[in-house]
């Protein structure tokens, strides 16, 4: 069991998580992610993980809650225990000395691209972030990644905050003042195709976070295979972080929505639950 | 007592077969198949034994299970003393009974194997196991002296779980690194309930737990854990991470949602319960579609029953060679036929087609049997023009696994094979690296429980020596054993 030290809402829907995790704190390198179980019957899902404390021992994690096990996991509160945790898992994001490098992140996309910002930032880079949200409330972290020292973009698509319009098109404004060397992008599928449509003319090293369904995370059932570059590869042991510019993202769109109709449903049912207990 | 039976008059006795559930009713139901033996069956079984001088049926057992002794044992209805016998040889012998390949092992050297009659060595293995652990057993007490010296076991399949048996019995601390939230490696993830009930598997990792073998959990050598801090921490580390990487056909389609893994599909059925209401991990919906499997072993077995009991309208077992060469035990191909699984040899599939990224069917290819291969198996070859084409909602791939790169990627300085196993001497499962023994799937590719099991006491016993001696020496230099 691994205890939630504090949990607050930062954004509708978004919970920021410190838990005890000491052998993930430890070992955990910008880029890698666990797999949760939230209890006895839960599935178990992937997040990243955003911070890691090794003289505490503690993990900071922001959850969307999108469906029941994101839900679920958003009910709990400071004190609350979670099931299982595991990791860290996948491969740690390429830090290296770039020059600029730009990091687009989308609504909870932010939250996993916010240690990359912090790890290029600490490695001597430029970095510019571009952080974008449907309106203001969810433009998240901006003073934490201006903390790290980089640049902050943050772009509305409604226009009620920041620059608005989408990411992609403060990506272009970017890549056409400045020299850059590297983009990094996680968030909705879409957003990363289009980031890797803007960077591609440009040939600009492109690297995408992938966010396939995962079980396992360890590499024993392929369930999170995407295609990139005609190679199907385990987002779990070879990633989550890819050639942009190689990614079949349409495929790893389509494979997301397998279990949509069931997942309505749980989710559904879910919420019924709750307004029960509520009352 | 009643007058002992001839030879003569034993090899007249038929088989005692086991009493099964109905197969329309488990064709729907997790429910274990095998429902074991009455008292009574298993000792008129054990009275066909012959009692050989010169038993085959011993060194046809991986582990040479005194099996003749055994089965006497329970022939006189001394079901403790016959545990005991087991137990010298084989520390799960509850599961072994249900899930060895007896036909090819213990039974199928067995004299009486030729007028088709073997002794249900396994059944009877089986019948020993569940009796003594419904009478509630105790479990071998650990010595009560401890050596204080510490070993660390990477995975928590049969290999690590026997290792692990051993050396706590012998006075060493052993705790037991498990990758996933529940221990038992395939026992658990793979086999699903209606061949090996995870009751089993938990009173065993229990036993363990009660004899002070520590299991740790989501803890993922290679990440969680590096393997050089576990060497630093104890005194000998022993590697069991299986052979746990799904192998997929490498066919046009193989990404269309609908397609599987048998790793996957058995594992969101098996440790994640998805079969059971109340459990959050979904599996597609097969409620009256049709579905294929690819392969012809127990994992293929396995998937296309599961398929079976989740509802499905017809399932497929699509194999490229005869039935001659299915490398399933043979219970199980007999098993699924009965719940009404339809067998397509001698087909390969070439393409899976789709629509809208779901998967509606696919191509095979037709095949005939050439020459023998390295394996001494006919080699399948198509046979040119011979394409079919149908509709499939779900595809199961259960075409074998190879070893999972995630800790051997971690630690180059551990010698591996061509086949990307590790390498070890076979005798001892010493590794190129001093300290550091391996045993079971990773080091044969994908086997068997009871070898897996024996590697891992072989390796237990190495360990010993390591640990009295720091010696480290090497029979043969670390060799591939050829799975
Ligand atoms: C490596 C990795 C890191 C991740 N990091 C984070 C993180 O830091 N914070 C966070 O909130 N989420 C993160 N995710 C996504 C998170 O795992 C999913 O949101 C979660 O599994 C959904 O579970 P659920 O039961 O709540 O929703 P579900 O009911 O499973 O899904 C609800 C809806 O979202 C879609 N969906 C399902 N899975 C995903 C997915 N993986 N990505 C996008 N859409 C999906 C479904 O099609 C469905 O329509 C990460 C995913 C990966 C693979
Ligand atoms: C579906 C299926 C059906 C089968 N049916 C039969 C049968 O009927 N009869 C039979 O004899 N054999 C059968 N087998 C084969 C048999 O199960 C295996 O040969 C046996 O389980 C191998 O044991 P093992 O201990 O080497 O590895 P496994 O059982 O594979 O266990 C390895 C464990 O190590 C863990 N692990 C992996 N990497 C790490 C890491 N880095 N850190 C920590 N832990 C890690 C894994 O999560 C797993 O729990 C079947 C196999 C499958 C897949
Ligand atoms: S362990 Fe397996 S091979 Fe050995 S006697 Fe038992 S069933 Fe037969
Ligand atoms: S070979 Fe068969 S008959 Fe002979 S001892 Fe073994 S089990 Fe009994
Ligand atoms: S999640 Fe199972 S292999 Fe990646």
């Amino acid at each position: 069991m691994y205890r939630i030290i504090e949990s607050n809402f930062i954004a509708p829907e978004v919970k920021q998580f410190e838990v005890e995790a000491p052998r993930v704190a430890e070992h955990w390198q910008a880029g890698q992610f666990i797999i949760l179980r939230v209890d006895d019957d839960g599935e178990r899902i992937p997040l990243t993980v955003a911070a890691a404390d090794r003289d505490s021992g503690v993990i900071t994690l922001f959850v969307q809650g999108i469906g029941k096990t994101t839900r679920l996991l958003n009910r709990k509160k400071s004190g609350d225990f979670i099931a299982d945790v595991a990791g860290p898992l996948g491969k740690p994001s390429e830090i290296e000395r770039y020059g600029t490098a730009v990091v687009v992140g989308g609504g909870v996309g932010t939250a996993i691209a916010y240690p990359v910002v912090a790890a290029l930032s600490a490695a001597g880079n430029r970095v510019i972030a571009i952080v974008g949200g449907r309106s203001s409330e969810y433009v998240l972290l901006e003073p934490e990644l201006e903390a790290t020292g980089a640049e902050v973009v943050a772009c509305t698509d409604d226009g009620s905050y920041g620059r608005p319009g989408f990411v992609t098109e403060a990506l272009k404004d970017v890549i056409s003042s400045r020299d850059v060397s590297i983009v990094f992008a996680a968030g909705p599928v879409p957003m990363m195709k289009a980031v890797a449509d803007v960077t591609r003319p440009h040939e600009i090293k492109t690297i995408a976070s992938l966010n396939p369904i995962m079980v396992d995370g360890t590499g024993m059932c392929g369930g999170c295979r995407v295609d990139v570059g005609g190679n199907t590869l385990f987002a779990c042991v070879d990633g989550p972080e890819f050639d942009a510019h190689l990614v079949d993202f349409p495929l790893l769109a389509r494979r997301n929505q397998a279990y949509h109709d069931i997942e309505q449903r749980r989710l559904e049912d879910f919420e019924a639950e709750c307004r029960v207990e509520a009352s | 007592m009643s007058e002992p039976l001839t030879k003569r008059e034993r090899m007249k006795l038929d088989r005692v077969e086991m009493i099964e559930r109905d197969p329309e009713e488990r064709a729907s139901s997790f429910a274990e198949v095998n429902l074991g033996y009455t008292a009574e069956m298993a000792k008129l079984e054990a009275m066909r034994c012959l009692e050989c001088a010169k038993p085959k049926c011993v060194a046809g057992c991986p582990v040479g299970i005194e099996i003749d002794k055994f089965i006497r044992l329970v022939a006189d209805g001394e079901i403790g003393a016959a545990a005991e016998v087991i137990q010298r040889d084989n520390l799960l012998p509850a599961i072994c009974g249900r899930v060895c390949p007896q036909e090819n092992q213990c039974e199928g050297d067995c004299v009486l194997a030729k007028k088709e009659r073997p002794i249900a060595i396994g059944h009877l293995e089986r019948y020993v196991a569940d009796y003594v652990r419904s009478e509630g057993f105790e479990h071998v007490a650990a010595s009560a002296e401890r050596t204080g010296k510490s070993v660390a076991i990477i995975g928590s399949g049969p290999a690590g779980l026997a290792c692990a048996g051993d050396l706590i019995q012998s006075g060493h601390e052993v705790t037991v690194y498990e990758a996933l939230h529940e221990p038992g490696g395939v026992l658990v993830y793979g086999i699903p309930e209606f061949r090996l009930p995870k009751d089993i598997v938990k009173a065993e990792i229990a036993g363990l737990e009660e004899l002070g073998v520590r299991f740790e959990t989501n803890a993922i050598v290679g990440r969680t854990y590096t393997l050089d801090e576990l060497m630093a921490g104890n005194d000998a580390v022993f590697i069991g991470v299986g052979a746990g990487l799904p192998r997929f056909l490498e066919v046009p389609g193989e990404n269309l949602i609908g397609v599987y893994s048998a790793n996957e599909f058995l594992t969101r059925v098996n440790l994640m319960k998805a079969y059971l209401d109340g459990n959050d991990t979904p599996v597609l919906d097969v409620q009256g579609k049709r579905v294929v499997v690819f392969g012809g072993g127990n994992t293929a077995m396995d998937a296309a029953r599961t398929a079976q009991r989740l509802g499905a309208g017809d399932v497929r077992v699509l194999y490229r060679r005869t039935e001659a060469e299915m490398p399933a035990r043979r219970e199980e191909v007999r098993h699924a036929r009965e719940e009404g699984i339809i067998f397509d040899f001698l087909v390969s599939p070439t393409e899976l087609h789709g629509e809208d990224g779901l998967l509606t069917g696919l191509t095979v290819q037709k095949m005939e049997l050439g020459e023998p291969d390295d394996s001494g198996r006919r080699r399948p070859q198509p046979i040119a023009g011979e394409l079919e084409r149908f509709d499939t909602d779900l595809a199961v791939v259960a075409i074998g696994n190879g070893p999972n790169p995630l800790l051997l990627s971690t630690c180059p300085e551990l010698e591996r094979t061509r086949w990307g196993t590790i390498a070890v001497d076979e005798a001892t499962g010493r590794t190129s690296m001093p300290g550091v023994f391996a045993g079971g799937d990773i080091v044969t590719g994908g086997a068997t429980v009871i070898l897996a099991m024996g590697a891992g006491r072989r390796a237990a016993t190495s360990i010993e020596d390591w640990l009295a001696d720091a010696v480290w020496e090497l029979e043969t230099e670390p060799e591939p054993v050829e799975a």
